[in-house]
């Protein structure tokens, strides 16, 4: 049964914010045993356009915040929290106990850093990344790209700037995404399902 | 020369070529790369240096802003 696989999984998710915050409460919700979760942020009112955070929240630190909220969702789910901006050493030492890892940072050197990070000092372990959600629209051009044990899910092209701000659907899409590829390679493909579309 | 660039055959007509000759034939020109030759992590002061050959799989990684 999926939930008894699930529920002796730890994932890592590098940072709380539009990607982070929604792709954790996608696998608290699934029933994940335990997630790993670390950004240096607090949440400000801009954040509510597409984090998964409430108006009350506002001033709190992200960790904390969303503990609280995927608490709420599931008192199951083990919650470790650290509170800190990931250095390499940091993500070898906090990301050490999971087999998954969730890159979900906002600006591109960190997303660099994280990568290069795992590719070189935790070979074993996957990472699934999340490139390219600005603006709205354009459902299809998004997609997950795999290399190896990196996953890439996103457009890889549309870069935020001031008229192509990061807004909840698609931040909510590439970030459920991400959860989605976490659940494929902590269970294999579903046995239920076909691969390809119908439509 | 042909290669796996980004789980793509292409193919490119000298027989081998440099990290930052690729970038510039591709006209990469992004600031933020992950770089792997046939899994292998390429550094930046690697890129002048590091060579593709015939056969080789080649990620090229753009890296932009937005979570």
């Amino acid at each position: 049964m999926y939930l008894d696989v699930l529920l002796n999984k730890t994932v890592g998710i590098a940072g709380c914010g539009g990607l982070g915050s929604n792709c954790a409460v996608a696998l608290a919700r699934v029933g994940i045993g335990r997630l790993i979760l670390a950004d240096f942020d607090i949440i400000v009112e801009s954040n509510l356009n597409r984090q998964y955070f409430f108006r009350d929240q506002v001033g709190q630190k992200k960790v904390m915040a969303l503990r609280d909220n995927l608490l709420r969702i599931n008192p199951s789910v083990i919650v470790e929290i650290h509170d800190i901006k990931l250095t390499p050493d940091d993500i070898l030492r906090i990301f050490s106990p999971c087999e998954v890892i969730v890159e979900a940072f906002d600006q591109a050197d960190a997303k660099e850093m994280i990568i290069e990070t795992v590719l070189t000092g935790f070979p074993d372990k996957f990472l699934v990344s999340g490139v390219g959600l600005a603006g709205w629209g354009n459902n299809n051009s998004i997609q997950t790209k795999q290399f190896g044990k990196l996953y890439i899910c996103g457009d890889g092209m549309n870069e935020v700037s001031e008229t192509a701000p990061p807004l909840a659907p698609r931040v909510g899409i590439v970030s459920n995404m991400q959860a989605n590829v976490v659940m494929e390679i902590l269970l294999g493909s579903c046995p239920g399902t076909q691969d390809g579309q119908k439509i | 020369m042909k290669i796996e660039l980004n789980n793509r055959l292409e193919e490119f007509s000298p027989p081998t070529l440099t990290i930052s000759e690729l970038l510039k034939i591709k006209n990469f020109t992004f600031k933020m790369l992950v770089i792997k030759i046939n899994g292998q992590l390429i550094r930046k002061e690697e890129y002048d240096q590091s060579v593709i050959k015939d056969g080789d799989t080649v990620m090229v990684l753009h890296l932009i802003s937005g979570g």
